[in-house]
């Protein structure tokens, strides 16, 4: 950390080009202490995770049963699959435009970008994950007679849960991306809002420290969160072994 | 004939409406005959092991016992009702241990109780009865992976036999468990079938083990599968799996489907001929299998 930290200071106070549109690490802290204290981060976050907890849930909501779907009924696939792969191969941001249209500048539309950015990585990573499911536990639960919803939530979803999981990690970050495009492109409050304030007030510190509180969210959620679930999951499961 | 002759006779037919009806059962996959005019039939309480070498359809046969798979040809029932799917009254276990990973051994005993729609209480109170029966005391919270391969096969057994079915369908579910390990469970098994009489049907291609555990050993052959002979075993339980006479039926079973093996299948000819006929009785759908034992069917040696 100490290397790059140097050079980046070297290269603020030495390159050719002005102080201020390249501050050193200092200034970088410094704003990144001001906005902490004087409220404007935290509520940028709340805001921020708050649009996460909607968009990410309702695409959690509708990606993991439009996977088990996918995998499970041939007509649901056939039907579903080419668009749902198709789909994926497009950048949530371009999703903005339309969602624009359709919602007004409103927190409908982040939201509708958010899910579009997510839904579709959740839904293939589920579909394969219960496409993977052990078929003697199929057969195990058609003999024991379990069926209906208990057979779904009580055998296939646990069963694929730790295929689920890894998509769930992964449509995590796909939606805080998309809802960092959709905060920059207006006023919306938010991280990406702060960004957009340190870029209209010239101050690339700011800038800088709100970019740092990005990537520190996005790494906690992803390595704390994510990485406990699925450690947890996968000892459970049997798929590691547990430590003595 | 030995001793062995009087302890391992061709089947006799028993009065009174069997638990299992096998008839005329065939089965296809696309070429191939899986399963070629099987003819079986299993009364209550018996124990029953379907023998004979990959191939024979002893596996397809079972699957359909459960109604996991539909014969191509022919009717199964149960207690006089046509199997037409899975049914709470026969319970299928696998080879594999087959157990919900993410659950206890307890759990894993209480979620299908729970599904098949038994209270809290009930659910409880059975799993409680069986941890004792098969040796699981002090195991009750430990997750399958944590647990050795014959104690999952014991914890799939447990859960199978809280369900209470009447008959017990059973995939070679000791193949995969080491010697030692599989002889204890023949003991444990033997003890749980002389407590509840449960009706067994137990597919395995292990001559000896269908010797020590069943009543019957339903001998079948490949290419196309199909049942070479009935036996009733009549060795007093629990068996020695080292008893002189066991082990002298064993080498005469293997003799004699090494000999099938060799002939190969019935001779095209006879085989036409019988096709001709039963395309013309397809109304009736009588011609019971003794009538036709031929030349084309290995003789076991033993006095019809």
């Amino acid at each position: 950390m100490a290397g790059p930290l140097l050079t980046w200071a070297f290269l603020s106070r030495l390159g050719p080009w002005p102080h201020w549109l390249f501050p050193d690490p200092l200034a970088v802290g410094r704003s990144f202490a001001t906005v902490l204290s004087d409220g404007r981060l935290p509520a940028a976050v709340a805001r921020s995770l708050g649009r996460m907890v909607q968009g990410y849930g309702l695409s959690l909501a509708i990606g993991v049963p439009l996977g088990i779907a996918m995998a499970r009924s041939a007509v649901v696939n056939a039907s579903l699959r080419p668009l749902v792969l198709g789909l994926q191969a497009l950048p949530s941001i371009c999703w903005l435009p339309l969602a624009i249209l359709w919602f007004g500048l409103s927190e409908g539309a982040i939201l509708f970008v958010v899910v579009m950015g997510s839904l579709l990585a959740i839904a293939i990573a589920a579909e394969d994950a219960v496409a993977g499911v052990d078929p003697v536990l199929l057969r195990a639960a058609g003999t024991l007679g379990i069926r209906g919803l208990r057979f779904h939530l009580g055998v296939l979803l646990p069963a694929a849960l730790p295929g689920v999981l890894t998509g769930a990690k992964l449509g995590w970050s796909f939606a805080w991306r998309a809802l960092m495009a959709g905060e920059l492109l207006f006023v919306a409050g938010g991280l990406g809002q702060l960004l957009q304030a340190g870029r209209e007030t010239l101050d690339a510190s700011l800038v800088m420290a709100v970019m740092v509180a990005i990537v520190v969210v996005g790494v906690a959620v992803d390595q704390g969160l994510f990485r406990m679930l699925e450690l947890r999951v996968r000892r459970r499961w049997g798929l590691v072994e547990a430590p003595a | 004939m030995g001793d062995g002759g009087e302890l391992l006779v061709p089947r006799r037919k028993r009065r009174g409406r069997p638990k299992i009806d096998v008839r005329q059962v065939g089965h296809r996959f696309q070429q191939l005959v899986a399963l070629h005019d099987v003819n079986i039939e299993v009364h209550a309480g018996e124990f029953v092991c379907l023998l004979g070498p990959s191939g024979c359809g002893k596996t397809t046969l079972l699957y359909a016992l459960a109604g996991l798979v539909e014969p191509s040809g022919g009717r199964i029932s149960v207690d006089g009702v046509e199997v037409k799917g899975p049914g709470p009254e026969r319970l299928l276990v696998f080879q594999e241990p087959a157990l919900f990973p993410w659950l206890t051994v307890r759990q894993n005993l209480l979620f299908p109780l729970r599904a098949r729609g038994f209270s809290r209480e009930e659910a409880e109170g059975r799993a409680r009865a069986l941890i004792p029966l098969v040796h699981l005391e002090g195991f009750v919270d430990a997750l399958p992976h944590q647990l050795s391969g014959g104690m999952r096969m014991r914890v799939q057994l447990g859960r199978a036999l809280a369900l209470d079915p009447a008959v017990l369908l059973m995939d070679e579910p000791f193949a995969a468990l080491d010697a030692q390990t599989r002889s204890h469970m023949h003991q444990l098994l033997t003890r749980i079938w002389l407590r509840d009489r449960k009706t067994v049907v137990f597919v395995t291609h292990d001559v000896h083990e269908a010797l020590v555990l069943g009543d019957r050993v339903v001998v079948m052959a490949a290419r196309p599968g199909r049942v070479l002979q009935d036996l009733e075993v009549r060795l007093a339980r629990p068996r020695d799996p080292d008893d002189e006479a066991l082990v002298e039926m064993a080498r005469r079973i293997r003799d004699e489907l090494r000999r099938a093996e060799e002939a190969g299948a019935p001779a095209p000819d006879a085989e036409r001929e019988r096709r001709e006929r039963e395309e013309g009785n397809e109304h009736e759908r009588v011609a019971p299998q003794d009538d036709r034992r031929g030349g084309s069917t290995p003789d076991l040696g033993v006095p019809l």
